[in-house]
């Protein structure tokens, strides 16, 4: 076949001809051209010495300090400059270390590279730094390398805020930024916003002599990089309330979420027990970790709010009403009888038949079994499991069953069954509404986290929508905050429906006959709440309580878990309401019920009927 | 009955010669590279230039290996192979193992392997293999559309990992379209295309529309060779621009700089079309439609690139251009590698010698920016010498492509030109700081098991073609 594209072979050619002398020219260019890049002959080594950037500030959503940074000095060496002669036992008083220490380190430093540097010696004090700056020029090859550390100015919100720790081995490997020594934020907002906060390291790069003398700098800082301070960061917190929230929190084991409903903005978050952050910052830190670790029986790192699951109790019942409502298998005044129960689900003794909003207010187990019930074999559908799947959807709406997507790097994402769970339990179609009967009352195989209970609690105010929730409000001068934040979350229930549930949860606090929240209320603000009972098979029950309030344009909505606390109204209710009184009012109308959850002790209790197990 | 031919008299030695050279060169940079008083003979295998040997040694072997297979394997296998290296960067995708934010690595508990150096020969038979069995008439769209799918499919999986060095090189393949007979303007298209995504990154979007109107006027002043005609469509242009600016000043508020110069540039338009029909001037209509198109690109580039990324992958990409982890306008990286290049001079510091390059602060000092101690310790002589042997490397393959009788060896050799030419172009460019640090490495130089594999499997597949030219395939 004959070629008509032959000749194409020599502008091909041409390319790869032109090509290569381009790179040929700015070779020539920088090698014999440029003179800025040759080093004379006694000052053939450059040092380059990392300029470290302040790791951003943390404030709260009112602008009060929360995290900043203080100094700490590091002793660098490169081993190939330093001098074999050199008097050891001087350069080890000098930084009161022992010759041991001393062979150990430079060892590990000739390690890792005979030419790069690392650490020596880490965090010196501030006299110690002092002392060895004046007799520096007597060891080449160390240097003294500042860098920040940080600190809180309350000891408060520690699981917010994370960590900060040193990069250890395998960051290293996966991102050549962080060079040992440096140092990467740990869980919480340090590490969600990590790129953030860390800002830009820069280098200077200088001329130094044998004797490892700055001789000035290279190429009149031409190739000098400019350190970036890390961005700010706005926590949405309100720190007065975290730091209330945490008291009345000691001594018991829990957590307290509290949204802002309207931008889905936290203002606390509590896990008790907790620590002092400020215990895992400078050279205490690796031993204080250790100790936090290994705390089994408290797990003080743990974060009760994000990772623990809980069934949620009654507290589910507005959201099972909800649906029933939507679904249209019951109304408002749909009345069901109680007679101490439903086959065998258990109630309380109160006034029967109720209607929804009384039913909310008291509590009844009967009255939502039977709404499931309905809900599960509505004629709309073919079969329980199509209904169920629908319940579901409603659920999924919700954010139940999965991770949220907050601005947290640990979220857990709870469980709800889905049909194809029970198939393989009981069989396909082998089982109804009856046996699954207990997520009416929310027990059972159901799983949800504080989190996601607050949040469910925050789209009830908001009549049908929540924003995801996120902890940080705004990130850098230019206070941005990421797009999925400011998603609108719309679940497919009218809002008359949502004012009904209200209604009742406004009842179970302000003291309908019979209402099971009365603790809760306060003074001149209409609080709506629902307390519930979260079974425990390990001990005493769990103790649960949803609120918001205002009733109307609500300011505050919360999920108070007090672990081993027996029942809602006992010690949730009042915590909830204690929050929400300090965050609307900023003070506190009734100090009895204050003074008696901080003198309620569970923890004692707890290792008490611990240790004689 | 075929002939059996002895392979060794038709075997390229002159290639052969060229590639030994440039793995031993790449041999004693990389022991230069991490020179190290502790270990210093050269086959400590804890070292990286002891596992080097190593690798040389099984790729010569291999290479040997694929001189010894019939060459017809590669012909008739070629769709097989294609379809093998296609299915290891979709497992890869999913089973990979992510090291600095791209999942492009199997890593299995001895050794890990990167499936895109290996995927590079295998475009180039897929390719060679398809153009070969239909009559290889690119100006055919239904010809062109499918040659441009087998090299945009890896290209795609591999800009997913993300690795955009190795998606700029398979782009690289369209070489091989054009010299096959793709029209020079779908490639200077596609050129201007790459071209103009990453300008409108690096520069001002309204600076570069207004570059491009210039160009489209003094072309058209080229073409027509009239001075009037210009200056009449830059005068309507202008003016039709203006009125939209006010307008929008004024009245809409929301267009922005860069579109009032797009739409008063469509409004225009019907004025040239006036021209352009009554003259039959079809070169005025090209560069029409060029601007028009690179305009209505610039623009689609920063939204789909603002708004229809996810965040981290914007990132990675503005990272990849240098534009955000370089608030200084000069990248870190490039600067110690321009630093450690410069300092070598004319004649380099000698080998063993270089300062620089022994810190740790160049990184992937023995893989991607192995260049830095070849200009650093041989100096500028050094720095052409390897880029001459190179070249010389790229000619001689032309050479051999162009003698070859079947379409799929001289398809299949364009494609062993064009890949390894832009490994070579990028590579040192990104060393000198003329192309953005896209890591990607030294052909036959750098450190790496997978990619010193990868090159050998992609010449000697060539050279044992070569060998049999004389032969017919089917």
């Amino acid at each position: 076949m004959k070629d008509l594209f032959i000749n194409r072979k020599y502008i091909i050619m041409a390319l790869i001809v032109l090509a290569s002398l381009m790179l040929i020219i700015r070779l020539f260019i920088i090698q014999v051209v440029k003179d800025t890049y040759r080093l004379s002959a006694d000052n053939n080594v450059l040092r380059y010495v990392t300029q470290y950037p302040a790791r951003g500030l943390i404030y709260d959503r009112n602008g009060k300090l929360i995290v900043s940074n203080q100094a700490a000095y590091d002793i660098m060496v490169i081993p190939a400059q330093t001098d074999r002669m050199i008097d050891t036992a001087g350069f080890c008083s000098l930084l009161n270390i022992t010759n041991d220490v001393f062979n150990r380190q430079m060892k590990a430093s000739i390690n890792y590279s005979r030419r790069a540097p690392s650490v020596f010696l880490k965090q010196v004090s501030n006299e110690t730094y002092a002392r060895f700056q004046e007799k520096m020029f007597l060891y080449p090859g160390f240097y003294v390398q500042p860098r920040t550390l940080r600190k809180y100015t309350r000891p408060v919100a520690a699981h917010i805020l994370g960590y900060v720790s040193e990069v250890d081995e395998s960051i290293i490997r996966k991102n050549p930024y962080y060079k040992p020594g440096d140092y990467i934020g740990k869980s919480g907002i340090e590490e969600a916003y990590e790129n953030d906060l860390r800002g830009q390291k820069g280098v200077r790069i200088f001329m130094v002599d044998v004797f490892s003398r700055i001789k000035g700098s290279y190429a009149d800082g031409e190739m000098d990089t400019v350190a970036v301070q890390g961005s700010d960061i706005i926590s949405s917190i309100d720190l007065d309330l975290q730091e209330y929230g945490e008291l009345l929190m000691r001594n018991k084991r829990g957590s307290i979420v509290a949204i802002e409903p309207e931008t889905g903005e936290v203002l606390a978050l509590v896990s008790a027990p907790n620590y002092d952050p400020g215990l895992l910052v400078g050279r205490v830190r690796s031993e204080n970790f250790a100790r936090l670790q290994s705390d089994t029986a408290i797990l003080p790192l743990f974060n009760r709010a994000l990772m623990a699951s809980y069934p949620p109790g009654s507290t589910f019942k507005p959201v099972n009403g909800l649906i029933g409502l939507q679904e249209g298998v019951i109304s408002a005044d749909t009345k069901f009888g109680c007679n101490y129960g439903y086959l065998f689900v258990g109630c309380h003794g109160h006034a029967s038949p109720l209607d929804l909003i009384n039913a909310v207010a008291n509590s009844c187990n009967s009255y939502f079994c039977q709404t499931y019930r309905r809900v599960l074999e509505n004629n709309k559908y073919s079969n329980v499991t199509e209904a169920f799947s629908k319940w579901k959807e409603y659920l999924d709406q919700f954010g139940f069953g999965a991770r949220l997507g907050t601005d947290f790097v640990n979220e857990l994402t709870g469980f709800i069954p889905s049909p194809s769970y029970y198939d393989r339990y009981h069989g396909k179609n082998r089982w109804k509404a009856l046996t699954v009967i207990s997520m009416a009352i929310g027990q059972g195989e159901i799983g949800t986290t504080p989190l996601q209970m607050a949040n469910m609690t925050a789209a009830i105010a908001n009549r049908g929508y929540y924003y995801t929730p996120h902890i940080v409000k705004e990130v850098g001068r230019e206070g941005k905050l990421n797009p999925r934040f400011k998603t609108k979350h719309q679940i497919s229930i009218d809002s008359a429906n949502f004012e009904t549930i209200i209604s009742g949860m406004e009842g179970a606090v302000s003291g309908v006959p019979g209402a099971t929240a009365r603790v809760a209320a306060i003074k001149d603000i209409i609080v709506c709440g629902k307390t519930g009972t979260a079974q425990n098979p390990h001990g005493d029950d769990h103790s649960v309580f949803i609120a918001f309030a205002p009733k109307d344009n609500p300011k505050i909505a919360i999920a108070v878990y007090v672990e081993n606390a027996g029942f809602g109204s006992t010690s949730a209710a009042p915590v909830a309401s204690l929050m929400m009184e300090k965050y609307i009012r900023g003070s506190i109308s009734n100090k009895y019920l204050e003074q008696r959850i901080l003198d309620l002790n569970l923890e004692e209790k707890l290792i008490k009927s611990e240790t004689q197990h | 009955m075929r002939r059996s031919i002895n392979i060794w008299i038709s075997l390229d030695k002159i290639t052969i010669l060229l590639y030994l050279l440039l793995v031993i060169m790449g041999w004693l940079n990389i022991y230069a590279a991490v020179f190290n008083e502790e270990h210093s003979r050269m086959l400590d295998l804890s070292q990286r230039y002891g596992k080097q040997f190593i690798w040389i040694t099984a790729a010569i072997v291999t290479g040997i290996f694929i001189l010894i297979i019939d060459n017809r394997f590669y012909f008739f296998f070629s769709w097989v192979i294609y379809g093998i290296i296609i299915l290891l960067l979709i497992l890869v995708l999913i089973f990979g193992t992510e090291i600095n934010g791209a999942r492009s690595w199997f890593e299995f508990s001895w050794f890990s392997l990167q499936p895109s150096e290996f995927a590079k020969f295998g475009t180039a038979l897929g390719l060679a293999g398809y153009l070969n069995t239909r009559r290889h008439d690119l100006t055919r769209w239904g010809v062109l559309l499918p040659a441009s799918a087998i090299i945009l499919l890896p290209a795609l999986l591999t800009a997913i990992q993300p690795d955009m060095g190795s998606t700029v090189v398979f782009l690289a393949l369209f070489l091989v379209l054009f010299r096959e007979g793709m029209s020079p303007y779908v490639f200077v298209s596609g050129f201007l295309a790459v071209v103009l995504f990453f300008m409108t990154l690096l520069i001002d979007n309204f600076y570069l529309s207004l570059a491009l109107v210039i160009i489209a006027v003094l072309l058209v002043w080229f073409a027509t060779r009239k001075w009037r005609l210009p200056l009449v469509s830059t005068g309507i242009f202008v003016l039709i621009g203006s009125v939209i600016y006010i307008l929008d000043y004024y009245i809409f508020k929301r267009l922005g700089n860069e579109l009032v110069i797009l739409t008063s540039l469509l409004l225009s338009g019907f004025f040239y079309a006036w021209y352009i029909y009554t003259r039959k001037a079809i070169s005025v209509l090209i560069i029409y439609l060029f601007l028009t198109g690179s305009l209505l690109f610039i623009n689609s580039v920063d939204y789909t690139f603002n708004n229809a990324l996810p965040e981290h992958q914007r990132d990675r990409i503005n990272i990849l251009l240098g534009i955000k982890s370089d608030p200084q306008g000069t990248g870190y990286n490039v600067n110690q590698s321009i630093i450690s290049i410069g300092s070598g001079g004319m004649t380099g510091k000698g080998y063993l010698q270089g300062t620089q390059t022994k810190f740790k602060f160049v990184p992937k000092q023995s893989s991607d920016f192995i260049f830095c101690t070849i200009g650093e310790e041989w100096g500028f002589t050094g720095s052409v010498v390897v880029i001459g042997t190179y070249l010389f490397l790229f000619l001689r393959l032309i050479f051999l492509a162009e003698r070859q009788r079947s379409v799929f060896s001289r398809v299949y050799g364009y494609g062993v030109v064009s890949i390894l030419f832009l490994h070579v172009f990028i590579n040192i460019g990104m060393a000198i700081g003329i192309v953005p640090v896209i890591g990607i490495p030294l052909p036959f130089f750098s450190y790496g098991g997978s990619s010193l594999w990868g090159f050998t499997l992609l010449l000697f597949i060539f050279l044992r073609l070569d060998a049999s030219r004389n032969e017919y395939l089917v």
